[in-house]
This record gives C-alpha cells, structure tokens and sequence, in this order.
C-alpha cells in the first residue's frame, strides 16, 4: 500500500525575533503523507525551505511522545491543534483534509514574548514554580510507605494534577491569558499530600503574588483551558487553588511576598 | 502593606471581591423579584408590598448601603479586571476558536453586559426610587404603571432584562467556582441554577410590563 499523502496551504506565523513585528507568510506543503506528526510535517517543510535556501519555520519541541510539555502552538485557532487531550506532536496529519489551510500561530500572551516564529519564551512558568512549587525537604532514604498514610482519591486527585507538563496550553487558550490552571494543578498536587502540607500556606501565596508581577491575566471562569490542556486537568484544581489562597491568607502568620513596584519582569525577558 | 489590603490586591482576591459582591447581587435579585410578583395580585398588593417594604426604615437603608458598597466594589474590580485581561494579550489572535465546551456568549460579554446592566439600573433607579420620584401624591403600582405605558421603555426594559439573565448566566456559578466551591457532589446543581435562575430573573422581570397591561 503506497502511502497517502496530502496537499496543504500553511499560513505561518514568521517573527525573525522579540523585537521583530512578525507576519503571516503562505507556504504550500504538497505532498505530505498523513502518517506524519503535525511536527514532522513542520519537518518536511522545513527541509525543503532549507533546500531553496530560505530560513527554516522556529518551533519549539523535545520529546515528541506527549510528555515533556516543550511543543505547542495554536493550529486555526486552537492550542495543540483540534484534538482532545493531545499535545502537537501526537496531533497527526490524518486529521486534516487534502486541501486544506492550516493557520499556525505562536502562543500568544504578555508573559510569554516570542523568541523566533512560534517559539515562545515560557520561563514565566518556571518561575512560578521557583517561587514556591516544591517541597524543602532533605531526601535521604525512601521513608517507610505505610508511616504517611494517603487516602486513595486524594492521591488520585493528586496525581491527576501532577500529569501537568507545564506546556503553557492553558495560557494560550484563556481569552484573559491567565495561568490559573497551570498555577493550580502544582498547588494541587503538593497541597493534596501531607508531604505538601507544612508549607501549603506560603506556597500558595507566593506563587500566586509571582504568577500576577508575571503579567498574566485573571480567570473569569471561561473554562477554555480545561478545554485545550493536553492533559485533561480540570478546573476543580483552580477552585483548589482558591480554597488554598484564601485560607492561607486568613488562616495562616504567612504573608504575600511584595515585589518591587515597576514593570512585569515578563516584558524584559526574551527581549534583548 | 497591610495585610487584608495585599490579600485583596492579588487576581485571586480580586476574584473573590467580585464573586461575594456578586453573591449580594443574585440575593437582591431573588429578594426584588418575589416582592414585584406581588404586582399579579393587583394594584392594592402591589402597594402594600411596597409600604411594608419602606416601613423597614433603618433596615431597608441599612440594605441600601450595602447594596451601594457592593456595587462599587463590584464595578471597580469588574474594571481593573477588564483592562488587566485585556493587557495580558497584546497581540491577539489571527483565527481563535473555542473547542466547545468552554467559554459561551455569556462568559464572554460578562464586561459589556455588566455595563449595560449599571446603565439600566441609573435608569431604573432615577424612574422609580423614592430618592427621585415624589411618592406623595403617587402610590407604587401608578409610578410602575405610567413608566410601562410608553412602549419604548418597554422594550428597553425587556431588552436589559435579558441583558441581566446574560450576566447571571455565567455568574452564578461562577462565584461559586471562584470562592472555591466546585466539587462533582453539587456543581452539576449550581451549573444547572445558573441557567434556571438566568431563566427565572429573565422572564420573571421581564413579562411585569405585560402584567401591568394585563391589570389595566
């Protein structure tokens, strides 16, 4: 059986860097068969703009089995592409049309700056997680299993949100470009252990104080992150996240960290 | 910085500002609603329903302010929530399509509904409350009576009344899912309150004009 290939119209996002205006160009992808990934089609692309000796099309991506969170971009206006909990590299080219016009675009938000085409600068994720989505213990020995007891549904919930890969999805998707999701599944996942519980207080309210300075936006409860994340993680984890907040906030002698006044750290990063 | 004032500054206090506020508001809304359906009794219930309510004296302003102050609060965060969303996505984009089952037309024109929803109640309020319409020589049901006999403000009327089941559509359970109370035991029931109680408000505000017409 020869294999089956496709013709497409891809409308890209090119942006030579940060400080670049950026611009859709039209390449014509023929001949693509729909066994590849959407990242091999890229691939494809690619090679042949090699060829002509143009400048290959900037995408962001590691593992290419749907597990480490570094690939995404917006395919005709959806995250990761049309399919359900599926990050763009699992997304295959048998799901689109001979014909058919693939618009692709970068992640767009103030808090992740375009490095080059569709690669986006997503530290800001990274550093919400340095402001507190860890636990501080000196590991040694595993400890014994039985001596922290765990309910069963609190360490599946856990480990439901612990399936995160940090891909900034939930970002792209949110009309307001909040990180409310990506924010509340590590809140959830430490905060539902006892493991997590000593510092669940500051935890909570630091990472929450570095998620605003990064400039991203407030959840109004639009639901498209849930919508869009590869991992399914629901949005009960950010209702969580706003138990956790306020409780810490009311109930514990932790305080909100200030962080000088002045522009969202998000703005300078990428650029220059 | 003090303390309460930091907790209230962050997204997430932000958010919990406008959902109790909120909260005030779905309570008024239920509260209003069962004291103008006295309107189907006639004119006499109408009119007592309407002195048993200002015979509330203190009480009654004591609700007013509270109503006031959440109101403020309300539109205030509404406000700076609107332009710091708008901020964290300078470069919009090219084609944006919702996978379904996410946000809806009544998520989305939470702000501009709201908007509408303070222009009605300036209206409202300047047409029918004692600060600026002289009761003594009119009882409620007149004042209620010669405002439904232009035709236009009827229809302007019934417009903003779907305009305000719009925003109680997304709010309700909204509020509930920001104040953190979203479990699989009883979301279902407060996504489901949501759309009957936008229903209720929607066609039980909206259809008083029809009632008065009906009396007359």
């Amino acid at each position: 059986m020869s294999p089956e290939t496709i013709n497409l119209t891809l409308k890209v996002w090119r942006q030579h860097g940060p400080e670049d205006q950026g611009r859709f160009i039209t390449y014509q992808a023929n001949d693509i068969p729909t066994a590849a990934s959407f990242l091999e089609m890229l691939d494809i692309v690619n090679e042949r703009l090699i060829v002509e000796g143009q400048d290959p099309i900037a995408f962001d991506h590691d593992c290419r089995e749907g597990i480490c969170g570094m690939c995404g971009a917006v395919i005709n206006g959806r995250p990761h592409g049309p399919e359900k909990e599926t990050t763009l590299c699992q997304l295959h080219m048998r799901g689109f049309q001979d014909g058919d016009t693939i618009v692709i675009e970068p992640f767009r938000a103030r808090a992740f700056p375009v490095i080059k085409d569709l690669a986006v600068d997503r530290r800001a994720l990274d550093k919400i997680i340095q402001a507190g989505g860890f636990i501080s213990v000196n590991t040694g020995q595993a400890p014994e299993a039985n001596s922290l007891p765990v309910p069963k549904s609190n360490a599946e919930l856990a480990f439901d949100a612990a399936t995160c890969i940090g891909c900034g999805a939930c970002v792209a998707a949110c009309p307001n470009a909040s990180a409310m999701l990506f924010v509340s599944a590590k809140i959830s996942h430490l905060a539902l252990l006892p493991q997590g519980r000593p510092e669940a207080a500051k935890r909570a309210l630091a990472m929450v104080a570095e998620m605003d300075r990064l400039g991203f936006g407030n959840c109004t409860n639009h639901k498209e992150c849930q919508v869009e994340c590869p991992k399914g993680i629901n949005i009960t984890n950010i209702a969580r996240l706003n138990r956790e907040f306020i409780k810490a906030a009311v109930s514990s002698p932790e305080e909100i960290p200030v962080f000088p006044a002045g522009r969202p750290e998000a703005l300078q990063m990428g650029a220059k | 910085m003090n303390w309460v004032v930091s907790t209230f500054s962050t997204s997430i206090g932000k958010k919990y500002l406008m959902a109790v506020s909120g909260m005030l508001f779905l309570l008024f809304l239920a509260v209003h609603l069962v004291g103008n359906l006295t309107i189907y009794g006639g004119a006499e219930a109408f009119n007592s329903y309407s002195e048993h309510l200002h015979a509330l004296g203190p009480l009654l302003a004591a609700a007013e302010v509270l109503l006031v102050l959440a109101a403020l609060l309300h539109i205030t965060m509404g406000v700076t929530l609107f332009f710091q969303n708008r901020r964290a996505r300078p470069v919009r984009y090219a084609v944006d399509k919702t996978g379904g089952g996410g946000r809806t037309i009544f998520s989305q024109t939470m702000p501009y509904t709201g908007l509408a929803i303070l222009v009605f109640v300036i209206m409202h309020l300047t047409a029918v409350s004692r600060f600026f319409v002289d009761r003594t020589q009119k009882t409620a049901f007149q004042v209620v009576t010669e405002l439904f006999s232009n035709e236009l403000y009827v229809a302007l009327y019934m417009v903003f009344m779907v305009i305000v089941a719009f925003h109680v559509r997304h709010g309700l359970w909204s509020a509930f899912q920001t104040v953190g109370a979203n479990h699989p035991k009883y979301m279902p029931f407060f996504e489901k309150l949501s759309a009957i109680f936008a229903i209720i408000v929607g066609v039980g505000f909206g259809t008083l004009p029809m009632a008065i017409s009906l009396m007359n």
